[in-house]
């Protein structure tokens, strides 16, 4: 937690100011300021262009996006083309399949790594750190791993081309993993004083978990929400390993899919389904960037 | 704290500690159990399925496997024409991603870190890709890096140049997606050092200014070395994250071309549900496996150093 602690203070480092008096260093400071904006501004320019290639060039229509020299915007939007991701294939199917799955997983893993957390970080019993650790060492390992006994696995219960994979293995994989240490860190930081009391008061430990702990994690649990939406709404390797129904795609499986008989891309429909795609990713950015950045931090600090 | 709450406990009802610690310990476990039963089912079990499938020779198409000792491994070891290409290319990579992460992450946290006018909406550039989804981050830049019709190569011909079909040459296509894959993740180092850079004591700092030390001293002497372990952690969070890019890789390039950008994670996909030998390719997933541990084992050394009050 120290990382976003010290995220979130703000820098008590401003550089010391050349000396007004001098006017040569004054002259270098500016240059200075001037090669830091230069420098920042260039990069966010690289940083920019996908977003903005993207969002524009899914305005075009078929010929001026291979039109030389690009233009950088539209010469007329041609809203069409998000009319067309839809005749296309059943992307408005894809949509619905992502938002409801996004849903159910959110649920389970919010509801599985909430109590799971609040045991490892209040309530004592033995082997409580062995699991913790091998839980954590488990977070890591890519889904790549354990993705061919997973398909044996679900091949065996008939689940192969279901959306129950790909509520199952979220649920109860690295995700959930995550969100129990979030958690769990959010808890230990709780003064213990009232769920002390609340013990005394005979609650009980779900009651105190119920009734006290859980209301009091609502901030931490919307964090959670957030990234594990995002993250089950981009899962690309577990619906391109168990689903075959175009019915059953997912966003990310839909979007490879706007394609000719050759594979090769249609671009103008591909780039409006993926700017249509990352609609969420761009809402929960402005909605809580810091939360996001700290989640973020976090998953990679483990 | 445990400590004192369990005197509060034991102090005031002493003959029914036991079973209160009983219960405690109980409702632990119960409380635990739906994370530690799936993760059995999902990780656990599926991580021990894997090591006995790679000794054994089974295909996608047929549930019946044979046991066949190592000869999975002699074939990656001796006889795929493949394997050592597939870790090469893995390991640049991995390179590849590591300096660009270490340094446009420091470049942008040293320039960012002192919350000046300005700085946050950099900072929210800079992570923005961060957030994005792999496969939309992947599709635009696949787009980009076309031959004679992607707007890079476009760009290009204004100016004169005739650009590379990028990504059907076998050397620019790794580098493009080294590149691109590097600067979807380098918000996220730039977020951790400026983290790192904000924790620095402010005396050091102070002091050497005032003895008339230039910037590039100060950075070199006095935050270079406090940086040290945010760097080290940096570069293997870099090397984890290498391993994490089937999404990239399957968008832009499918492994092509002539398996130029064929790097592990994607080698085992390829072998299970493209070319069906699922035994090789879990022999493949203990590679990934085994190089995963050890990556994180030397993260958790590493991060012990860099906040050592952490547990």
């Amino acid at each position: 937690m120290s990382s976003d602690v010290a995220f979130q203070t703000p820098a008590r480092l401003r550089p010391t100011r050349p000396s007004r008096g001098a006017p040569s260093l004054r002259g270098t400071a500016i240059i200075a300021t001037t090669a830091r904006y230069l420098f920042l501004t260039v990069l966010s320019l690289v940083f920019m262009f996908p977003f903005w290639w993207l969002v524009t060039s899914s305005l075009k229509g078929p010929s001026e996006i291979r039109q030389t020299p690009p233009t950088f915007l539209p010469e007329s939007p041609r809203w069409q083309n998000y009319v067309e991701v839809f005749t296309y294939q059943p992307f408005a199917r894809h949509l619905f399949n992502s938002i409801y799955l996004g849903v159910v997983v959110t649920i389970g893993v919010l509801a599985i790594s909430a109590i799971s957390g609040y045991a490892f970080a209040r309530l004592r019993f033995r082997g409580r750190s062995v699991i913790f650790v091998v839980l954590l060492v488990a977070l890591m390992m890519p889904t790549e791993v354990t993705i061919v006994p997973l398909f044996s696995l679900m091949r065996s219960l008939g689940l192969v081309n279901t959306h129950v994979p790909l509520i199952l293995i979220p649920i109860f994989g690295p995700q959930t993993i995550l969100g129990a240490f979030l958690m769990r860190q959010f808890f230990l930081q709780l003064p213990r004083e009232t769920e002390e009391a609340g013990m005394v008061d005979g609650l009980g430990h779900l009651g105190v978990f119920l009734r006290l702990a859980l209301p009091l994690a609502r901030p931490a649990l919307g964090a959670l929400a957030i990234v594990t939406f995002l993250y089950s709404w981009n899962l690309l390797l577990e619906p391109l390993v168990f689903i075959d129904d175009p019915d059953l795609y997912t966003v990310p499986l839909g979007l490879n899919s706007y394609t000719d008989s050759y594979g090769v891309p249609i671009w103008h429909l591909q780039l409006a389904a993926t700017s249509i795609s990352i609609v969420p990713m761009v809402v929960a950015f402005l909605v809580a960037r810091r939360q996001l950045i700290v989640s973020f931090a976090f998953t990679a600090g483990k | 704290m445990t400590i004192a709450y369990q005197r509060a406990v034991t102090g005031r009802r002493a003959g029914r500690s036991l079973s209160l610690r009983r219960r405690e310990e109980l409702t632990g476990y119960l409380f635990i159990s739906p994370q530690v039963l799936g993760f059995l089912v999902i990780v656990l079990g599926p991580i021990v399925a894997v090591v006995v499938y790679s000794l054994q020779n089974r295909t996608l198409l047929a549930p019946e496997a044979t046991f066949a000792g190592l000869e999975n491994y002699r074939h990656m070891v001796e006889s795929d024409p493949y394997f050592r290409r597939m870790l090469l290319t893995t390991a640049i990579f991995c390179a590849g991603l590591v300096p660009i992460n270490v340094g446009l992450g420091l470049c942008t946290a040293l320039l960012l870190s002192s919350n000046r006018r300005g700085d946050a909406v950099f900072q929210a550039i800079f992570f923005l890709p961060v957030v994005t989804s792999a496969v939309a981050w992947a599709v635009v830049w696949r787009y980009a890096f076309q031959g004679e019709l992607g707007p890079i190569n476009q760009f290009l011909a204004v100016l004169g140049v005739t650009g590379p079909n990028w990504l059907q040459e076998p050397t620019w296509a790794l580098v493009v997606v080294t590149v691109t894959r590097a600067l979807k993740t380098v918000g996220l180092k730039m977020v951790i050092f400026i983290a790192a850079i904000q924790g620095i004591p402010k005396e050091p700092l102070e002091a050497a200014r005032l003895d008339g030390a230039n910037s590039w001293h100060v950075f070199r002497h006095i935050m270079l070395p406090f940086l040290a372990p945010a760097t080290f952690l940096v570069v293997v969070i870099t090397m984890i994250g290498s391993m994490q890019v089937f999404d990239h890789i399957l968008l832009m390039t499918a492994g092509g071309p002539s398996n130029a950008t064929m790097v592990l994670p994607y080698y085992i996909f390829h072998q299970a549900f493209r070319a069906f030998d699922t035994g090789y390719a879990s022999a493949l997933a203990v590679v990934l496996c085994v190089l995963t541990l050890g990556l994180t084992t030397l993260q958790w050394a590493v991060r012990r150093r860099v906040v050592p009050d952490e547990q």
